[in-house]
C-alpha cells in the first residue's frame, strides 16, 4: 500500500483471493476502507523469499560493531551549508 | 453517455400535477432501489462464503445504504410534506414503496446475489451518470458520487459474473440459473418514462453494451424469455418484500425515533 504519493509502498496485511485481480480487489475493500492508500501492489505469499527467524544472528548481528559503515567519519567543513 | 438528457428535473413538487413521474416518484423509486438493494446485501454480512467477500459485500450495502439515505432525504424535501429519511424508510407498507421487484428477490445463492448485483450496477451506472449532468443540483451531487459506487459494484459483479460463469461445471450450471432466473426482472428497469428527470428506456443501450459482453466471456447464455414481471414502481411488488420491511422497520416502529 502506498498511502500518498511520493512514499514507497509498506506492507499493511495478507488476505485471501482465487487469483490476483480478486485479491487486489479485496485489498481495495480490506484496506482501504478509510483512504489509507492511493496504490496497491499485491503479491503471492508462495513469491516470497523470507529470510528465517534461526539466521538471524548470522544475518543481522555481523552489522552491529561496524560503526565504519555509517558515514559519520568525516569533517563537515565550515560553510558547506547544504552537506 | 452523451445521448442521456435530463431535462425535466427542475420541475417543482407543484409542478408534477398528478404527483406521477414528477421529480418526487422519480427519486423515491430510485431510493427505494438503493434502500432495499442495500438490506438485502446486508443479509449476506457474517454469512459470505469468505472473510473478504463478507467485507466487500458490506461495503457495496452501506454504499447503497449513502445513496438512499441523500435520495429519501431529498424526496422528503420535494414533497414538502414533513417526511424525513427515517419516516419515508420506516413508515411506509409495502405498496408505498416504488423500488423495482430485481432488489427485492431473495439473495438466492451467491452467483443469484452476483447476477442481481451484477444487472442492478449496469443499471445503476448509466443511471448515476445521467443524473450527474442534471439540471437540478441536488440530483446531480448525488449521481456525482453515487455513480463512483456503482463502477465499483459493476466491476466486483462482472468479476464474479465471469469468475463463476467460466469455472467449473457446478459454478457455471450455478451461475447460468441465477441469469436466467434474475433476467425477466431487468426490464422493469427499463420501462419508458418519458417525463421523468432520466428517462430509464433511454439507458438501455448502455446497460446492453456492458452486460453483453461480460455474458458472453462468462460462457453464459442471454436467456431469451419474454417474460417480464412488472408493477414495483407502482407499489404492486412480490409477497418477498413485506418480509424484507418487517425486519427493516421492526425497531423504529417499537421504538419511534430510535438512534444508537
Amino acid at each position: 500500500m502506498r498511502a500518498r504519493r511520493g512514499l514507497s509502498h509498506t506492507h499493511v496485511g495478507s488476505l485471501h483471493a482465487p487469483d490476483a485481480e480478486l485479491a487486489l480487489r479485496n485489498a481495495r475493500d480490506l484496506y482501504t476502507r478509510r483512504q489509507e492508500g492511493v496504490s496497491i501492489w499485491v503479491v503471492p505469499a508462495g513469491a516470497i523469499t523470507a529470510s528465517s527467524p534461526d539466521e538471524k544472528d548470522a544475518f543481522f548481528d555481523p552489522a552491529a560493531d561496524k560503526v565504519y559503515r555509517h558515514p559519520t567519519f568525516y569533517e563537515v567543513p565550515d560553510g558547506v551549508a547544504h552537506l | 453517455m452523451g445521448w442521456l438528457t435530463c431535462e425535466r428535473a427542475n420541475q417543482s413538487a407543484q409542478q408534477r400535477g398528478d404527483g406521477v413521474n414528477g421529480p418526487f416518484d422519480f427519486t423515491l423509486a430510485l431510493a427505494d432501489d438503493a434502500l432495499i438493494a442495500a438490506q438485502r446485501l446486508a443479509e449476506w454480512t457474517t454469512r459470505a462464503p469468505e472473510m473478504e467477500e463478507d467485507i466487500a459485500l458490506a461495503n457495496i450495502a452501506l454504499d447503497q445504504l449513502g445513496a438512499a439515505r441523500l435520495l429519501l432525504s431529498y424526496a422528503g424535501e420535494l414533497e414538502g410534506a414533513g417526511r424525513d429519511e427515517d419516516a419515508l424508510a420506516y413508515l411506509r407498507d409495502d405498496r408505498q414503496f416504488r423500488n423495482v421487484l430485481l432488489v427485492e428477490l431473495p439473495n438466492g445463492d451467491f452467483a443469484v446475489t452476483m447476477a442481481k448485483l451484477f444487472f442492478l450496477a449496469a443499471y445503476q451506472l448509466p443511471l448515476y451518470t445521467a443524473l450527474a449532468g442534471c439540471a437540478d443540483e441536488r440530483l446531480a451531487a448525488i449521481g456525482g458520487k453515487a455513480r463512483k459506487e456503482s463502477a465499483y459494484h459493476l466491476d466486483h459483479g462482472a468479476l464474479w459474473v465471469k469468475r463463476l460463469g467460466d469455472g467449473t461445471e457446478e459454478s457455471h450450471r450455478r451461475m447460468q440459473a441465477a441469469v436466467d432466473h434474475v433476467w425477466p426482472y431487468t426490464h422493469e428497469l427499463f420501462a419508458a418514462d418519458p417525463a421523468a428527470p432520466v428517462d430509464p428506456a433511454t439507458l438501455r443501450p448502455a446497460f446492453d453494451e456492458v452486460v453483453g459482453p461480460v455474458l458472453a466471456e462468462a460462457t453464459l447464455t442471454r436467456p431469451g424469455s419474454a417474460w417480464a414481471p412488472a408493477g414495483g414502481r407502482a407499489g404492486v411488488h412480490s409477497e418477498h418484500l413485506a418480509y424484507l420491511l418487517a425486519e427493516m422497520q421492526v425497531l423504529h416502529r417499537a421504538h419511534p425515533g430510535a438512534k444508537w
